[in-house]
């Protein structure tokens, strides 16, 4: 069977897809297997006693806070399901915001055009 | 390496959020200057794909772990300005709603990780493709080079901030060779891992990465690559 080119150039389409695919695959499946060791600052912080003048973090009680959702038992799935909800949000946040910064400087360049 | 509240002191950390305001300003401002059409959709990508592997910790010595910043490969694949936004993004959706990294250190933890990484990366990244022979394996390695040593950077970042308004006890300098050792090891990581992302994305659509746009302006008129889509 002669495929077609195997070079055709990924749309721009299917690769946002296919990238924002990865990201949530990373997300929901791999993340709860991430090591759980401290990480590096935290590890400095425990061995030289700069983690005892650490104070609570004022949204410790929220909903999704730890990258745990409140209410789902399963760690796995709490974790994974967190990491979906923040690769969700962090799209549209930073899609929105760039959206808006693209918008501003256009209405901006309009109305100099005048003046 | 995300700053809980506590560690540094509140003037230092109300005046790094004031120079993280600017910062992100301008980098805003860049950003608007610099966007088209498709690059917005893939900035939103970028700020996905670095929230997603910053959850990825992965062992680096005996009880220790590092996650990728992100911050050197958001500036290669759109740019410093706009990776810049799109890390700051990601640092305030992990304060907020996942409570990690402190809301009074939201400043230091924007320096530290998305605009010094992304501009600092950005700026080795442009150094060091300039030592190395044109293509795209030169661009990818010298992502990664880039990457690693912004993560010493971010880690120097924070022993400075330490040195101005740290409220612990440890001297600066057991923190510093603490930091930048651990963080070494770290860097190493980002470096793969940014330079493995970077080829992957070269190999798929040069034409999406910032770090390449000459290099995608030399290959265009050979005859190499339109020949392979030609029916």
């Amino acid at each position: 069977m002669k495929r077609p080119s195997r070079r055709t150039r990924l749309g721009f389409g299917a690769f946002v897809v296919a990238g924002l695919a990865l990201a949530l695959v990373l997300a929901f499946f791999v993340s709860p297997s991430a090591s759980g060791d401290p990480d590096g600052l935290n590890k400095v912080a425990n061995d030289t006693g700069l983690a005892d003048t650490g104070t609570d973090h004022a949204l410790d009680d929220g909903p999704t806070a730890g990258y745990e959702v409140r209410g789902v038992d399963n760690d796995r799935i709490s974790t994974g399901l967190a990491g979906v909800i923040g690769v969700a949000v962090t799209f549209a946040v930073a899609g929105g915001v760039m959206l808006v910064v693209r918008r501003a400087r256009r209405t901006g360049r309009v109305r100099a055009v005048p003046k | 390496m995300h700053i809980p509240d506590g560690f540094i002191d509140g003037t230092t950390s109300a005046g790094a959020a004031a120079v993280a305001a600017g910062g992100l300003g301008a980098s805003l401002r860049r950003a608007g200057e610099v966007l088209d059409e498709r690059r917005v959709p893939l900035a939103g990508l970028v700020a996905a794909f670095v929230f997603a592997v910053q959850m990825l910790n992965f062992p680096v010595a005996s009880g220790t772990s590092g996650h990728l910043l992100g911050g050197a490969l958001a500036a290669v694949l759109v740019g410093p300005a706009v990776g810049a936004v799109c890390v700051s993004v990601v640092l305030g959706v992990q304060a907020l709603l996942f409570a990690d990294g402190g809301l009074s250190a939201l400043g230091l933890n924007v320096i530290n990780m998305a605009l010094l990484t992304t501009l600092g990366g950005y700026a080795i990244f442009i150094v060091v493709r300039r030592l190395l022979p044109r293509g795209p394996s030169s661009l990818a390695l010298a992502s990664g080079i880039a990457a690693a040593v912004s993560v010493v950077i971010s880690a120097l970042a924070f022993t400075v901030e330490y040195a101005v308004g740290g409220t612990g006890t440890a001297s600066v300098s057991t923190v510093a060779a603490a930091m930048v050792g651990v963080h070494v090891l770290i860097g190493v990581g980002e470096g793969v891992i940014t330079g493995l992302v970077v080829g992957a994305v070269l190999a798929t659509r040069p034409d999406l990465v910032w770090g390449a746009r000459d290099l995608a302006l030399d290959l265009a008129p050979t005859a190499s690559v339109p020949e392979r889509v030609a029916p």
